[in-house]
């Protein structure tokens, strides 16, 4: 086999990619449930572990370096290999989200909750479904699901809009619950970003396969 | 604008149909590379774009092949059409003579013998094949005398003395260092602006740093032509993708 090298290294780098899409949704997963559960020891851990995922993104970015440098890739390899780059950023940035909700779980979980949670654990779970998506989307080349991801955003942000509205009611209602309102609404809107950064992911997958971003022809 | 049309080429050496069915045209003032396994007729296509297979016993050629609209399979006066598509080979040939009389070869051929002229056509061709610099004061001394990299670009001085409109290149680096290499690209890159440039590599790198357009040939056919930049990045034919990453050659 003439590159068995090269596709071994590029196995490789689709594992890393799957294995850092498993920490970063286990990590909104966990942020979740911390937030639910107001455990400030769970808070603490995914706060924690923010740090394992960014080790990763290093890890996977060296790995691209150097098979940029070793392989000076063409065709669908240097789509694949550009691609990775730019979806480990995204996804360390949903790491980063998932600390910061976890940086207000600490915060919150002395406090009585103004409401029960009912619409961000489900912005949670549907960010969670989008990112797992985006990452099988790219391991299997498969154009319609990233699609589906990228429409998918509009479902996480009708949630966001909900949250919001409940939220400037009970403000409205009773002028003390803003203090936790702004945290909550800031909680919701790290889950909105997490969506939007699952479709910066869907648009990178669908230029791997198809050399378009965004409609655009790349080169 | 293009500087050759090719149509229904096909070519035999002997019962061997080394080209089949070509159809494409190669864009004036740009360079186009010829890339693919080795066999697979890119050379016999340059070969036959100045005639250089006339002189291969056996060789039959069909088709037609125009040159800014002339058939040079027609009445046209061979010496000419070598005057006008120039060629660089793989392996550095300079004459055994001074550099300059290298340089002045093809226009004494041509009837030049004003000293003053051929002064001045040396050092032009020297200028444009960026060696002036470096060969000023030996023009005299014997060209053998030169380092590969040196003798490639007096080569290509030498073809571009006599004025071409195209410069064909068959492999021009592959004997050459990488800085020599880096010098020759450089001057491809400068004189696609006033000659129509077509290379033929084996090296994808360099197809994909200095060509515009790339043809890529198997088995005596062409099997997809466009952008290099297509090319390299989203290849329509699956024989194309496996070939430039490698997974056949």
């Amino acid at each position: 086999m003439m590159r068995s090298r090269f596709d071994e290294s590029l196995t490789l780098l689709n594992n890393g990619l799957i294995e850092m899409g498993g920490l970063v949704e286990s990590a909104i997963f966990q942020a979740t449930q911390a937030l639910l559960e107001q455990d400030a020891a769970k808070a603490r851990e995914i706060i924690a572990g923010d740090t394992i995922i960014d080790e990763k993104e290093k890890d996977i970015e060296s790995q691209c370096l150097k098979l940029l440098l070793h392989q000076q890739p063409v065709a669908r390899d240097l789509r694949q290999i550009s691609t990775a780059l730019k979806l480990i950023t995204d996804m360390e940035r949903i790491g980063d989200q998932a600390a910061d909700i976890s940086e207000l779980c600490i915060y919150l979980a002395e406090q009585q909750y103004i409401k029960k949670l009912e619409h961000i654990p489900q912005m949670a779970g549907e960010t969670i479904k989008m990112v797992t998506w985006a990452i099988d989307a790219f391991v299997k080349k498969d154009q319609a699901l990233a699609e589906t991801v990228i429409a998918h955003d509009d479902v996480v942000d009708a949630l966001y809009v909900t949250v919001k509205r409940d939220l400037i009611n009970l403000v409205h209602e009773d002028v003390k619950t803003g203090e936790q309102a702004f945290d909550l609404l800031q909680i919701a809107k790290y889950y909105e970003r997490i969506g939007d950064h699952a479709v910066n992911i869907a648009e990178w997958v669908i230029f791997s396969i198809t050399g378009k971003h965004k409609d655009k022809q790349m080169l | 604008m293009n500087c050759f049309k090719i149509r229904d080429l096909n070519l035999y050496y002997g019962d061997f149909h080394a080209l089949k069915d070509i159809n494409m045209s190669i864009d004036q003032d740009k360079i186009t590379a010829f890339i693919g396994p080795s066999g697979c007729g890119k050379s016999t296509l340059i070969k036959t774009l100045n005639r250089m297979n006339d002189l291969v016993e056996d060789c039959r050629i069909t088709g037609d092949v125009d040159l800014f609209g002339e058939d040079i399979y027609g009445s046209i006066d061979i010496n000419l059409l070598r005057k006008r598509v120039g060629m660089v080979f793989q392996k550095p040939n300079p004459f055994p003579m001074s550099v300059y009389d290298n340089i002045a070869f093809g226009p004494r051929t041509h009837g030049i013998r004003s000293k003053f002229q051929l002064d001045q056509i040396v050092e032009e061709s020297l200028h444009s094949a960026a060696i002036w610099d470096e060969l000023k004061d030996r023009l005299h001394k014997s060209a053998l005398g030169l380092s590969g990299g040196q003798q490639q670009r007096l080569c290509i001085a030498r073809a571009l003395a006599v004025s071409p409109e195209v410069l064909l290149l068959d492999e021009p680096t592959s004997a050459l260092d990488p800085i020599s290499t880096g010098k020759i690209e450089e001057l491809l890159l400068t004189l696609r602006e006033k000659y129509s440039i077509i290379i033929v590599t084996h090296n994808m790198q360099q197809a994909t740093r200095i060509s515009d357009n790339t043809a890529f040939f198997l088995l005596g056919e062409v099997v997809e032509y466009g952008s290099t930049e297509g090319i390299f990045s989203m290849p329509r034919d699956k024989r194309t993708e496996d070939y430039i990453t490698g997974r056949f050659g």
